[in-house]
């Protein structure tokens, strides 16, 4: 299957970035017609704007990636528990670099645990897509966090 | 020659090279702000993926951060769709 990703991959993100904008937008609003009362619901609200976050983007993204794939199917399965446990992996073997250590590195670099458990759906993958995946993964949160930070300015003036 | 090193892939797919990973992982690094404003050329693939790793718990603190601070400005908000169009031609500019 030949997408044509490389070639309009800058005007994808643009579209991401507006389909991101819109649907957050409007989950936002939806979250600010249940206004809270109690401060269990003030700290719900914060889960809840960031859910909405990710989910926003992931909808962006759509079903294109495997990690948006992955992120959608988590939420879906996740409706009961609102907190997020993200599995930071701390393990960190550091190998001694003997004769080829280019060879070892690169063998390390296969299993790279840490990379597998912080983006979604990495478990499983092998390295190669997973590696395609995370630059897709990181160019989504960097744009996610820059419109994050312009509606929070917007709101703070 | 170890073959204990292989990784937990299932075997029978085309065999990936290790050249190929070292491409994929420059790449990485042209995204990866901390990287890519170093000037040598000499980083190693594993420091790649140590940044990368940094880079993106770094992004998912900012997403939370940005995110309490929205919930505290949604009390302030009357979010109408006048707004959201300010905002939208504010982010797509």
């Amino acid at each position: 299957m030949n997408n044509p990703r490389r070639l309009s991959s800058s005007c994808s993100m643009t579209n991401i970035k507006s389909r991101f904008t819109h649907g957050f937008l409007r989950a936002l609003s939806r979250i600010n017609t249940r206004k809270p009362s109690t401060t269990r619901e003030i700290c719900k609200r914060f889960l809840r704007v960031k859910l909405a976050a990710d989910a926003s983007m992931a909808s962006a993204v759509g079903s294109r990636r495997a990690w948006s794939r992955a992120m959608l199917l988590k939420m879906r399965l996740r409706r009961r528990t609102c907190r997020d446990s993200r599995i930071t992996n701390d393990k960190k073997k550091k190998k001694k670099m003997s004769g080829s250590d280019q060879k070892e590195e690169v063998n390390g670099i296969r299993k790279a645990e840490e990379l597998r458990g912080l983006v979604p759906g990495g478990e499983s993958m092998e390295i190669c897509k997973l590696l395609d995946e995370t630059a897709h993964y990181i160019k989504c949160l960097s744009t996610q966090v820059k419109v994050m930070t312009t509606i929070a300015d917007f709101y703070s003036l | 020659m170890s073959s204990g090193r292989r990784s937990r892939q299932s075997s029978g797919s085309s065999r990936i090279t290790d050249d190929q990973i070292i491409e994929l992982v420059s790449k990485l690094r042209q995204l990866v702000p901390e990287i890519r404003e170093r000037r040598s050329d000499r980083v190693s693939a594993s420091k790649v993926l140590q940044e990368t790793c940094n880079y993106i718990r770094n992004l998912h603190r900012e997403v939370d951060d940005l995110s309490e601070r929205l919930s505290q400005l949604l009390a302030t908000i009357d979010a109408d769709s006048a707004e959201a169009a300010i905002i939208r031609s504010l982010i797509t500019q």
